[in-house]
């Protein structure tokens, strides 16, 4: 997917213009936010597990290395094989090769957004296979050759009536004239297509929630039981997973899975929680004849050691955006690549780089509800002002600004100057304003005056005053 | 407490818009610590807290900035600022800025001990239950992200606000929503800015109140100029005005 995430604040104006959207924003994450509130209210301990989760994942990120080798050793004695991969190309050729070696056509596909974020269904299908979607959101917005919006709920800014129109188009076969409006007849709908797809699968691809060192497992979790039709009935089960889903044990891997389930939906546990431990072994009634991992590094590694690696901590629960301002103004599709919301706005950088997405961290208020949310205690706010911090280095930001603020902070460092120049400001700007008490219209302030009034000073400094009084006494 | 102990000394941060737009907003600080006992100055070397700076990547001026509020404030028992995002840069981020410098990173300790916003202080160090101020009206109140995040005002404001005499507080809906303010994001973003400040004041005109209160001039100028902008007859105030009882002032953004 070719990012457009430079066109940030176009996108942006776009979305805040598109009714439709708008009434899907203004309703659905409040949803999220009420059911991640209650989940969360009902777990006395849930704090304490915000910090056990903080703790464990530093944990990991300082020894790395140690935790994915030793699952390597646990996948390859189970019979699986391990897919090191340091880019998305990489993981892509990775992919593309063990479909082509088991002679695949059709891959079915549970929900991942490392598979967003490689491409991987386009370049499956540029080389002659046909993936498909199983998750529901993912299946409807494939149908519409469009980009997920949300990270776990990829058709977040679609409404019944979108999908409605998209399965009219998409499933011709079926009778024109069939009743379409209600959620359930759509789910079926989708299930019974799915279904035929399922069967056909040579190769069934999944991401991965969590992968565990010490049993050489993989773990998904999903509400539609879609992702174990996906690594199941296919004769190859592709697991595609970044580096930083590690955790030591299953004790790591069920507190983990506690902090995600109710930070995400609000539930106490995900429908389904799926454990993958290698390939079908000799008596059991099913399961893949082969285990694959393709490990991820793409950047991720080259964020260790740095003020980013606590990003890394990262278990993509999406309760950042669902409490994101910014993101419940404009949706998903305006940070214009894979991964929107707070955490996006700290990965995107990241993986494409200041100048492609460096509007991002900008445009928040950092008003920090994400990091109060963050399962995983990540600072967000902070992680997004060394990302402004590197575009100030690089000079990447505009010249109005960093003159303006430059030309503030000079005279914010000579307090005479500082207090003489705001005194002659704040007179005339409070004469000019008195008549009205505000500005409709200022020079230099359109950004502002577009939308709003400029109420107008009350005509001597504070400082001013207090030197006056002081003088009285 | 002023009778046991000698009146604590209070270093007042202004913060640049109280000082610019509202010094109504310092007057009424001022009053409601002296009328706590305490003694106030007001170090005419202060300016800006550096947040501007610190928020646009501009780390060396933030330092600068930062020492320089340092400086200004030493030998003070508590310095108070109305205002928490700026009382957040002191108390939260000076000492991150400066950790590495080894001149300063104990006296940016120092200062962030001693520093708090000034309903907080009030509440929480002071003690104060009563304001003796009275306001006819019913109000709303705003929670300013920084103030309610990064140093937990949250029931201190209903709290004091609880004690004024014919004041009836009617909750905001979304009252911890950004109001989309962000400093220096509501002329970078104005769109997305725009959409939040609207949603905003459409929660704020739906509880009835006649007055808006909250405690950060940023979020209060924001929000004062889409009311007017939109005709709204709300009158938008700092929380400090109203519990010191200095509203003899006209509202922000409206004449006198
Ligand atoms: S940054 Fe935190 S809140 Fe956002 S998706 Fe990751 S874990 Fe969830």
């Amino acid at each position: 997917m070719q990012p457009t995430t430079h066109a940030f604040p176009e996108n942006a104006r776009k979305a805040l213009s598109d009714e439709r959207l708008q009434k899907v924003l203004a309703i659905a994450p409040a949803g999220f936010v009420n059911r991640r509130k209650q989940a969360a209210d009902r777990l006395p301990e849930f704090e304490a597990l915000r910090d056990q989760g903080r703790d464990l994942k530093n944990h990991v990120l300082a020894n790395l290395d140690t935790y994915l080798e030793a699952f390597e050793a646990k996948v390859t004695g189970q019979g699986g094989h391990v897919h090191w991969c340091r880019t998305d190309q990489e993981a892509r050729d990775a992919i593309l090769g063990i479909c082509r070696a088991a002679n695949a056509k059709t891959v079915t596909k549970g929900k991942s957004m490392v598979s967003e974020e490689i491409g991987i269904n386009d370049y499956l299908e540029a080389n002659g296979l046909t993936p498909i979607e199983t998750d529901l959101g993912e299946y409807i917005i494939q149908l519409r050759h469009e980009p997920p919006s949300h990270i776990i709920a990829p058709a977040f800014h679609l409404s019944k009536k979108d999908v409605e129109g998209t399965f009219r188009q998409a499933h011709t076969d079926l009778p024109p004239d069939r009743v379409l409006d209600d959620p359930k007849v759509l789910i079926a709908e989708a299930r019974t297509v799915l279904r035929r797809k399922f069967q056909q699968a040579d190769v069934g691809i999944t991401g991965a929630n969590l992968m565990i060192a010490e049993t050489g497992s993989t773990v998904i979790v999903t509400n539609e039981g879609n992702g174990d039709l996906t690594q199941i009935l296919p004769r190859v089960h592709v697991v595609i997973a970044s580096i930083e889903k590690i955790v030591p044990t299953l004790e790591d891997a069920a507190l983990v899975l506690r902090l995600l389930a109710r930070s995400a939906t609000g539930q106490e546990a995900s429908a389904y929680t799926t454990f993958s431990t290698g390939p079908r072994r000799p008596g059991d009634l099913d399961g893949p004849e082969e285990f694959h991992v393709v490990l991820l590094d793409n950047g991720r590694s080259a964020l260790l050691g740095t003020e980013f690696q606590e990003v890394l901590r990262c278990i993509r629960c999406g309760a950042c955006m669902n409490h994101c301002p910014v993101y419940g103004a404009v949706g998903g599709h305006a940070y214009g690549w894979v991964y929107p919301g707070p955490i996006g706005s700290v990965m995107q950088p990241a993986l494409l780089g200041v100048k492609e997405a460096g509007h991002l961290p900008n445009a928040s208020t950092f008003c920090g509800r994400c990091e109060a949310v963050c399962p995983m205690r990540i600072p967000l706010p902070k992680m997004m002002r060394h990302w402004r911090e590197k575009e100030f280095e690089q000079g990447l930001q505009p010249a109005a600004m960093r003159k303006g603020l430059g030309l503030w902070a000079w005279f914010a460092r000579r307090p005479a100057l500082y207090h003489a120049a705001t005194r002659m400001a704040v007179r005339a700007l409070g004469a000019l304003g008195r008549g009205k008490g505000r500005f409709a219209k200022l020079p230099l302030a359109q950004g502002w005056t577009q939308y709003r009034d400029m109420p107008a000073p009350e005509g001597k400094t504070f400082q001013q005053m207090w030197a006056e009084k002081k003088g009285k006494r | 407490m002023a009778e046991k102990h000698p009146a604590p000394r209070v270093g007042l941060f202004v913060t640049c818009l109280v000082d610019l737009f509202r010094p109504t907003v310092g007057f009424a600080a001022v009053k409601l610590l002296e009328d706590a006992g305490c003694t106030v100055e007001v170090p005419s070397a202060q300016t800006c807290c550096g947040q501007p700076a610190f928020n646009s990547g501009d780390r060396r001026t933030a330092q600068e900035l930062a020492r320089n509020t340092i400086a200004a404030f030493e030998g003070f028992d508590y310095v108070v600022v109305p205002s928490g995002s700026c009382g957040g840069q002191i108390k939260k981020h000076y000492p991150e800025l400066l950790a590495d410098d080894p001149a300063w990173a104990a006296r940016a300790q120092r200062l962030s001990a001693r520093t708090y916003e000034l309903v907080s202080f009030l509440a929480d160090v002071l003690g104060m239950t009563d304001t003796g101020a009275r306001y006819d009206g019913t109000v709303t109140y705003h929670d300013s992200c920084s103030g309610l995040r990064e140093l937990g005002v949250k029931e201190q404001p209903r709290r004091l606000l609880a004690s004024v005499e014919g004041l009836t507080l009617n909750e905001l809906p979304g009252a911890e929503v950004c109001c989309g303010f962000g400093g220096t994001f509501c002329v970078k973003y104005p769109d997305v800015s725009n959409r939040m400040v609207e949603a905003k004041t459409a929660d704020i005109q739906g509880t009835q109140a006649d007055t808006l209160l909250a405690g950060d001039m940023g979020c209060l100028l924001n929000m004062a100029g889409k009311l007017k902008r939109e005709g709204s007859a709300i009158r938008v105030r700092h929380v400090a005005e109203v519990l010191a009882g200095v509203t003899d002032t006209p509202p922000i953004g409206e004449k006198a």
